[in-house]
């Protein structure tokens, strides 16, 4: 048995301790899982959720970055099967020179198969290909009892959707079988346009998101008055041979993505205050094009531009940071105003704000997509009267009908999870079944009382 | 602990510490749902319960007796039997009349006893628990009065410089575990404890010592002064030669 460390998530706040197991295979899964303490035990991939999913205090938090092998790769159907531990990065490097693409990626390559089912992420393109959940066609799933079983999304449906955002709950994913996207370059062709204030974006977003498959807009929140919601509108689609200019064409598949930075481990507090987090917000805004058309970008620099700078987490200092991310339903347009307008009056310095348009939800009764609207926002977790600010989105949010995102959240007050998840009570049913004595478990289970 | 260093859970051991309830009602206005209060069956730990109760928390009390070191296991136990413990705030003190105690053994004893002994064998034990489930903060109430010896209680001041030194070396000893320990040295407290003396300069109100508490933990600090400049004037006091320091009417 390995020494208990200390882990904490994305926000690098809240740090427990657990004793971590590294797992190369099913087998040791298996038993690690049987010889699980009264603390329990969950799985942790690349620790890219934000708060405290992937810790459990006092137990054992199975490492299962080792487990991360490619079995099979059927390039005709574009099917793959491989470990739970494999991130989307290497994914990508293995599947793209043959012309296919993970189905849903998030803004970091870095998180795994494993990860990206139990919190059944979303990527830009959710709005036309929904959640990671609904391309995964079956998982294999180590549960309480200590066997590893198939669970096909056709026969198991209950444990499947119970899984797919169950936050690792009802047990560890070793392996996924995965429908990928056929692309012919690795290159996007990106629309880019700035909107002005809150209701031009929505507007533009509500006319014109259907045209592309991917769609993101970036908000100044520390923008006010006439400039209140000021964003950057950046859509696209994977690019076409003959969008490339001559140059790319010889290796339209080429993908070599590259860290060129690493933030040091020791950053001081407070770098990022009012002052410069507007400045360079203003800057941002104004660096974007009013309107560009069709320009070629490189997958990385689409989807994932703060991959380049790694740890770019130790930018907030040892405090760390807080995500907060949350989704109202479609009618509910409003809210998001409201919480806007609230987030600016607070002068809550966040640059890293995103709104989206969500499509039709899973049926994962704790999957965190439904359509509508869905608000992004880091915050240093030290700006001062914080909590107060996010007890006041919690509430619009409540009132809206909508919910917050569990693989960023780290300070939700547990009475609020009954009403921003309505089929809560189903999905308890179905771990109930798999693991009635609480086997699996988390920081975040606990303090959520999932 | 949630992200923003607000507490779910809580105990107070010295439940009718005023202090310690002053802290748990603070925490209680935040975040904090599950309260567990250890101490002596009485009225004010009844009252006391019944105030966080109306505040909306959920209240267990288990009875405690300082003095009465070989229970200790058992109250630590049934403490963390309800789920685990974002905090644990040891109050366990007796000011105690020096100048009896000077003539009368047993009561410096009795002074030495609880604000040390009991507080060493309640800190470690829940120290134990805390590690068990691998996070928590243990705030231990130490106080001025052990930074540097006064005529005017030097018993009482001698026991928290003892307190003080194992706080401060558990939660040396600690790091890593994902349990920290924070010392707070409060300078006098207008209470109950010390209605009776005259309030010695930058005193301080029991509001304060919760508000620093509450802020202390939130940015996951080692060491809390009430009021924080009672730190620098401390840090001057100290090195004060005695023939001075033993004149200064405080």
């Amino acid at each position: 048995m390995s020494e208990a460390q200390l882990l904490a998530g994305w926000g690098r706040t809240a740090p427990t301790a657990a004793r971590v197991v590294p797992v190369a295979n099913a087998s040791e899964v298996c038993a690690a899982v049987g010889s699980a303490g009264s603390r329990g035990i969950v799985a942790r991939g690349l620790g890219r959720s934000y708060g405290d999913a992937a810790q459990d205090a006092g137990g054992s938090v199975l490492d299962l970055t080792p487990l991360c092998q490619v079995h099979d790769l059927d390039l005709h159907q574009g099917v793959v099967v491989a470990d739970a531990g494999l991130s989307l990065h290497a994914l990508m490097e293995r599947v793209l020179p043959h012309g296919w693409f993970v189905p849903v990626t998030p803004g970091t390559r870095f998180v795994t198969l494993g990860g990206a089912l139990a919190a059944d992420i979303h990527g830009k393109n959710h709005h036309t290909d929904g959640s990671f959940g609904q391309h995964v066609l079956a998982f294999d799933l180590v549960t309480a009892d200590g066997q590893l079983r198939r669970v096909d999304r056709e026969r198991d449906t209950d444990l499947f959707w119970a899984t797919a955002g169950g936050m690792g709950l009802t047990g560890i994913v070793t392996r996924v079988v995965l429908q990928l996207l056929a692309v012919r370059t690795s290159f996007m062709s990106v629309d880019t346009e700035r909107a002005t204030d809150l209701d031009d974006l929505m507007d533009r977003m509500v006319r014109t998101d259907d045209l592309y498959r991917y769609s993101v807009a970036w908000i100044d929140l520390l923008a006010r008055g006439r400039s209140l919601g000021r964003s950057v509108l950046t859509r696209g689609d994977h690019a076409r041979v003959d969008e490339l200019p001559a140059s790319r064409r010889t290796d339209p598949l080429a993908f070599a993505p590259r860290s060129l930075l690493r933030v040091p481990p020791v950053v001081p507090g407070g770098l990022l205050r009012r002052s410069t987090v507007s400045a360079f917000n203003a800057a941002w805004f104004r660096k974007a094009p009013r309107e560009r058309r069709g320009e070629v970008q490189r997958l990385s620099t689409f989807f994932h531009p703060l991959d380049g700078l790694r740890d770019w987490n130790r930018v907030y200092g040892p405090a760390g940071l807080v995500q907060y991310q949350f989704v109202v339903p479609e009618a509910a347009g409003e809210a998001v105003r409201e919480a806007v307008e609230l987030l600016s009056a607070a002068r809550a310095p966040s640059f890293l704000a995103v709104l989206k348009r969500f499509g039709a939800a899973s049926p994962g009764p704790l999957s965190f997509p439904m359509p509508g609207w869905t608000l992004a926002l880091d915050l240093p977790a030290r700006t001062p009267a914080l909590s107060g600010l996010f007890d006041r989105l919690d509430a619009i949010v409540v009132a809206a009908g909508g919910r917050v995102y569990l693989a960023k959240d780290a300070r939700l007050p547990a009475e609020l999870l009954p009403s921003m998840y309505p089929q809560l009570e189903a999905w308890r049913a179905v771990r109930e079944r798999v693991d009635p004595s609480h086997v699996f478990t988390s920081d975040l289970a606990r303090r959520l009382r999932l | 602990m949630n992200a923003l260093g607000q507490p779910q859970s809580v105990l107070l051991v010295g439940g009718s510490s005023e202090i310690g309830l002053a802290i748990v009602e603070r925490l209680v206005r935040d975040q904090t749902r599950r309260v567990v209060l250890a101490g002596r069956p009485s009225q004010r730990l009844t009252a006391g319960a019944e105030r966080l109760a109306q505040e909306g928390a959920g209240v267990d009390v288990v009875p405690f007796d300082a003095a009465d070191l070989n229970g200790h296991p058992v109250v630590v136990e049934q403490a963390f039997a309800g789920g685990d413990l974002d905090v644990v705030i040891l109050a366990v003190g007796l000011l105690g009349d020096q100048l009896a105690a000077e003539q009368d053994v047993a009561q410096a004893l009795d002074i030495v006893q609880t604000n040390y002994t009991a507080a060493v064998s309640i800190g470690l034990l829940a120290s134990q628990a805390l590690r068990a489930q691998g996070h928590g903060t243990l705030v231990v109430l130490s106080s001025v009065a052990g930074e540097r010896p006064r005529r005017s209680n030097f018993l009482y001041g001698s026991a928290k410089a003892g307190l003080d030194a194992f706080a401060t070396g558990l939660g040396d000893a600690l790091v890593g575990t994902g349990v920290h320990v924070l010392v707070v040295r409060p300078g006098f407290v207008r209470t109950r404890m010390t209605a009776h003396l005259k309030p010695a300069p930058l005193s301080a109100t029991t509001d304060m010592v919760a508000e620093a508490v509450v802020t202390a933990l939130r940015n996951r600090k080692q060491t809390v002064w009430v009021p924080g400049t009672l730190r620098f004037v401390m840090s001057a006091l100290r090195h004060l030669p005695r023939a001075v320091f033993r004149r200064l009417p405080v």
